[in-house]
Formats: structure tokens, C-alpha cells, sequence
């Protein structure tokens, strides 16, 4: 297992440099120069020289790669064309924010999406799974932006339970975090649902209902424990559309995450924060991938070996 | 072998793809859900595309005197900050966000089919270089990487819809490479390749046929999941432009006036949530009809 971790991590190593020096030279290829946008038009050509001299601007692109992959490697990503502040601080400042907010929503879809998967999955074919199926068809199919606005109509102005807007209380992260949970929780609950029915009519359940072991112990101790491993690939594939959602629920709810940051940031093309802010979201992303990977082994004995 | 024969050969073929068909829609039919969401998406369409006859105001047409007053017999579904009838605008709306979708699938589909037939028919380097490119997009978060393309081509509809289009790549590819690989084991397949026909006519001829079934679940989907994109990046700001209607950027615009006019926003997050559920229905209902296990 130690040896599968060591593989996995240095594999990383590469996959991080192609993906850094995708996004570095997409962001160099994009519309409108920088300089020009912090200068204004008028600038006079010597303060253009100038400040592109001290941005590293005017160095040919594969050694602006190559200082921003050394200095990222010590935790310096530059400095943001905005504020002036390190982006180390500005992601900093802004992850927090942000990881509270997605594990807060990830921990309510997991914990509901796997409970109202578990009983719509025992009580098949009754009331319960109808509305559980239609619930969760209508959840994947609501945008979460509008979901957001909703919630704000109804629980911040016209029955004013929550703030609408901002960021500091754990009244603040409420309504945010239920908005962001919808869409996982959907996903986890349906194939919670399928992954369980499938396994209620294997043979060891079969064997342990024969044995006359109570209902109650075959489904939470037999079936569960089978019906969670496929389950928990999808949590780990879900983080990366909580990523994207939280972007949106951010920018609603007006939370100052990463996501706003980066929509911040590219509207002012401000393009080591975007920079810096992709990179992040997209190594936690893999982190992520990798973490469930070694949970999906160590609860499949059948994985261990490939 | 005569002209006579080899013609009702062919006429027999045809009524055996027609009888293939007949029963999967007899099967789709049997879905009352899948059904009412077909029909749910018919309207959709048959809005969008008749939009500009149909539509009661133009959609463009402001009147600040009537701004951002609530649904009333004039106006159906009331008027924005500008004034302008939001029916209208969300039926003419409909083009926009139907347009950009299929623009999404188009370059997914045909992109993500190419690299999955080649990858699985060809396997070897060929496959592994593929694949590896198109784990490479996976890596990426999907809608971080669909703000980012959208921040280097700059915002815009269409380039919404290049960006969310090479996000879904993937998963073409890999549904595509999968069934491929399944099919070209078959003998229809060697004896194709066995009679001299050539590897993309094989490709494209014998495989891609077989392989439809899938192709149809994940493109019902992925117009879903497309819409929903789309509509985001233009709330961010990042897809269609004022004035054009666009339902995420209509949603936008309302967001301003959620305690005094919520109208604004409620009503285009509605037509995006009918259209995704409906489309989700009707691909529920291909999944059901193309592969019973998966119930």
C-alpha cells in the first residue's frame, strides 16, 4: 500500500508540470496585455519597457515558465497585478473560506444522499423510493445558481432566517452549503439506491437472511458496508463539480472563496491570481482522486493487488 | 449474385433496422416518464424555433416606464430592468441556449467519437497517447477548466460553448474507446476486416453503427449537463452578452432585484430547469431501453 501511495504521488510530479505549463501558456495566449491594463492606454512606451521588465514579462515564455515553476515549488506564485499581494496570501486568504464551505456541503450530501439511499433501496417499490426517485431526478436538473437566488428570495427576504449575503457567522454558510450539497447529494443518493438493491439480492445477503440474522444486521452490517465502495468513487469524482459549484455559489452569496477570487481575477485579468487559483483547485482535485483511489483499495481486498 | 437478389437482400436489411428500431421505441414508449419528458422537450424546441413569429413582444424592446413590473395581462411573466417582456425574451432565449448546447455536443461528439474509434480500433500507441491526452483534460476540475478557456478566447456564447464542448471530450472518448473495443472482437468485424475493407471504413462503417446505443444515453445527458454549463458561464458573465437574451445571463441580470422584482429571476431558471429535467427524463428513458441492468 505504502509503495502503491510513493507511485501515485510521483506520478503526480509530472502530470503537475504539464498541467501548470498548460494553463501558464493559455493564459499567454489570452486577449489584452497586462501591462496596458494597470497602465492605462496613454502610458508612455518607457514605463511599458519598464514595468514589463519588472513583471518578467519581456523574457521569452519558456523562462517565465521555468522562474514561475521554481519559485511556485517554495510557495512564491507571484504577485497579483490588482491588490499587489502575493497570490500565495490571496489563495490563503480565500481557501479557507472555501474548503469550509465545500466540505460543509459535501459532509450534508453524503450523510443525507447515503441514508435516503439506503431506505429507498429497502423499502423498493413503496412511496418512499417514488418521491426519493423524482427528488433526486429534480435536483441534478436544477441549476445551482438558480437554486442559490431561490433560497435567497425565500429565506433571507421575504422570511428572513439567514443574511443573503456575505460571509463570518454559521448563519452565513446555511443557505450556501445546502445550495452547493443539492447536486452530490442527488448523485450519492441515486446510486446509493442502485449500488444497494444490487447487493440485497447477492448471495451472501441471501445466505445471511437464511441464517435468520435480523433484517436490521443484513442491511447495515452485510449489504452497507458492499454498497458504499462504488459510492465512494463518486464522492471523490463529486469534489470536482463542487469546485465549479462553488464558483457559482460564491459569486451569488457573495463569499469571498477562491472561486470569486478567480472570477475576480479574470475579469481584471489579473492572470497570476487566475493562474495560481486554477493550479490550486486542480492539485486538490488530484489530491482528492488519489485519496478515494486508496480508500476504494483498502476497502475492496480485490483492488490491493492491481 | 444476380441485381434481384442483392436488392431484396438490402430490402430485408432494411426492414430488420426498422423492426431494431420499432422495438427499442416500443420499449422507450413503455417509460411514462421518458415520454412526458420527450414531449415536455418537443414544445422546447418547436418554441425556439418559432420564437421570432411567436413571440408576443420583441425581445429586445425596452420600455423603462414599465420596468421591472410584475407579471400582469400584458406581460405574461413581467418585464425586466430594462423594461423588456421576459416571455419573449426566454422564448428567443431558447435559441440561444438550445444553439450553444448543440454546439457543445457537436464538437464533443464528433471530437471525443474520432479519438475514441481510433483509440480502441487501433489500440497500441496510438491508444495509450489518446487516452493519456484525454486524462490530462479529466485532471482538470471540468468548470474550472471550461472559466479558464472562456478567460483566454474571451467571453462570448460561442466560446462558452467551445469551452464546456471540450470539457465533455472526455467522456465521449471513453465511452466511445469502451464500446469499440467491445464490438471489434466481433466476427462481423473480422470478417469485414477479413474481406479486404479498409480500417476507417470499418471504423465508421461497422462500428460506429453498433455502438450507437451508448452514443444516444451520453449525448441526452450531455445536452443536459451542457445547458446547465452554458447557462453558468453566461451568469458569470463569461457567455452571451447583453443585449441578446440568454438565460443564465437574464438570471444575471435579476439578481439585483431579488426583494423588489424576483420575477426577473425566477422565470429563466424555470425554462432552464424544464429543459434539463426533461432531457434528463428522456435520457433516463434511452438508458433504461439500451441496457435493462442498469435499472
Amino acid at each position: 500500500m505504502l509503495s502503491y501511495v510513493g507511485r501515485r504521488l510521483l506520478q503526480l510530479v509530472p502530470l503537475l508540470l504539464v498541467i501548470s505549463f498548460v494553463i501558464f501558456v493559455a493564459l499567454e495566449m489570452a486577449p489584452g496585455d497586462p501591462v496596458t491594463l494597470l497602465l492605462g492606454q496613454n502610458a508612455s512606451p518607457e514605463a511599458v519597457a519598464e514595468l514589463s521588465a519588472k513583471l518578467g514579462l519581456d523574457r521569452p515564455l519558456l523562462l517565465q515558465y521555468l522562474s514561475f515553476v521554481t519559485d511556485a515549488v517554495q510557495g512564491d506564485l507571484g504577485v497579483s497585478y490588482r491588490s499587489g499581494r502575493e497570490v500565495a496570501f490571496e489563495l490563503a486568504r480565500t481557501t479557507g473560506v472555501s474548503a469550509t464551505l465545500a466540505l460543509t456541503a459535501m459532509i450534508l450530501a453524503v450523510l443525507i444522499g447515503v441514508t435516503v439511499g439506503i431506505v429507498a433501496a429497502v423499502k423498493q417499490y413503496t412511496f418512499i423510493d417514488t418521491v426519493t426517485r423524482v427528488g433526486v431526478l429534480a435536483m441534478v436538473s436544477l441549476p445551482v445558481f438558480w437554486l442559490a437566488i431561490l433560497m435567497i428570495i425565500g429565506f433571507a427576504v421575504k422570511w428572513p432566517i439567514f443574511p443573503a449575503f456575505g460571509w463570518g457567522t454559521y448563519g452565513h454558510l446555511v443557505l450556501p452549503a445546502i445550495a452547493l450539497s443539492t447536486y452530490p447529494l442527488a448523485v450519492i443518493a441515486r446510486l446509493t439506491r442502485s449500488s444497494m438493491l444490487e447487493v440485497m439480492s447477492s448471495d451472501y445477503v441471501r445466505t445471511a437472511r437464511a441464517a435468520g440474522l435480523p433484517e436490521r444486521t443484513v442491511v447495515m452490517k452485510y449489504a452497507l458496508k458492499n454498497a458504499l465502495v462504488p459510492v465512494m468513487t463518486v464522492i471523490g469524482l463529486q469534489f470536482g463539480g463542487l469546485i465549479g459549484g462553488a464558483v457559482l455559489t460564491e459569486t451569488v452569496f457573495g463569499i469571498p472563496g477562491i472561486g470569486r477570487l478567480i472570477v475576480t481575477a479574470i475579469e481584471g485579468r489579473d492572470y497570476p491570481v487566475v493562474r495560481g487559483a486554477v493550479l490550486l483547485g486542480t492539485v486538490v482535485f488530484v489530491l482528492i482522486n488519489l485519496l478515494v483511489d486508496m480508500l476504494y483499495k483498502w476497502a475492496d481486498p480485490r483492488q490491493r493487488g492491481v | 449474385m444476380s441485381a434481384a437478389v442483392a436488392t431484396a437482400q438490402s430490402a430485408q436489411g432494411a426492414v430488420q433496422e426498422r423492426s431494431a428500431w420499432k422495438e427499442t421505441w416500443t420499449m422507450f414508449a413503455r417509460n411514462r416518464a421518458a415520454l412526458i419528458g420527450l414531449v415536455i422537450l418537443a414544445v422546447i424546441i418547436l418554441i425556439a424555433v418559432l420564437a421570432p413569429w411567436i413571440a408576443p413582444h420583441d425581445p429586445t424592446a425596452q420600455n423603462l416606464s414599465l420596468r421591472r413590473e410584475g407579471p400582469n395581462a400584458g406581460a405574461w411573466l413581467g418585464r425586466d430592468e430594462f423594461g423588456r417582456d421576459i416571455l419573449s425574451r426566454i422564448m428567443l432565449g431558447a435559441r440561444a441556449t438550445l444553439l450553444a448546447a448543440i454546439g457543445v455536443i457537436v464538437l464533443s461528439g464528433v471530437v471525443g467519437t474520432a479519438i475514441g474509434i481510433v483509440a480502441g480500433y487501433r489500440g497500441g500507441v496510438a491508444d495509450s497517447l489518446l487516452m493519456r491526452s484525454v486524462d490530462l483534460v479529466l485532471s482538470f476540475p471540468y468548470f474550472l477548466l471550461a472559466i479558464l478557456i472562456v478567460a483566454v478566447a474571451g467571453p462570448s456564447l460561442r466560446n462558452a460553448a467551445i469551452a464546456v464542448g471540450i470539457t465533455y471530450i472526455p467522456q465521449y472518448a471513453r465511452v466511445v474507446r469502451g464500446a469499440t473495443m467491445e464490438v471489434v472482437g466481433k466476427e462481423y468485424v473480422e470478417a469485414a476486416h477479413a474481406s479486404g475493407v479498409r480500417g476507417f471504413r470499418i471504423a465508421f462503417k461497422h462500428v460506429l453503427p453498433n455502438i450507437s446505443a451508448p452514443i444516444i444515453v451520453i449525448t441526452t445527458v450531455g445536452l443536459a449537463l451542457a445547458i446547465v454549463s452554458v447557462s453558468s458561464l453566461s451568469f458569470l458573465g463569461l457567455g452571451a452578452q447583453p443585449p441578446s437574451p440568454e438565460w443564465g445571463a437574464m438570471l444575471a441580470d435579476g439578481r439585483q432585484y431579488v426583494a423588489s422584482a424576483p420575477h426577473i429571476s425566477i422565470f429563466p431558471g424555470m425554462a432552464i430547469l424544464l429543459t434539463v429535467l426533461a432531457l434528463n427524463l428522456v435520457g433516463d428513458g434511452f438508458r433504461d431501453t439500451f441496457d435493462p441492468t442498469l435499472r
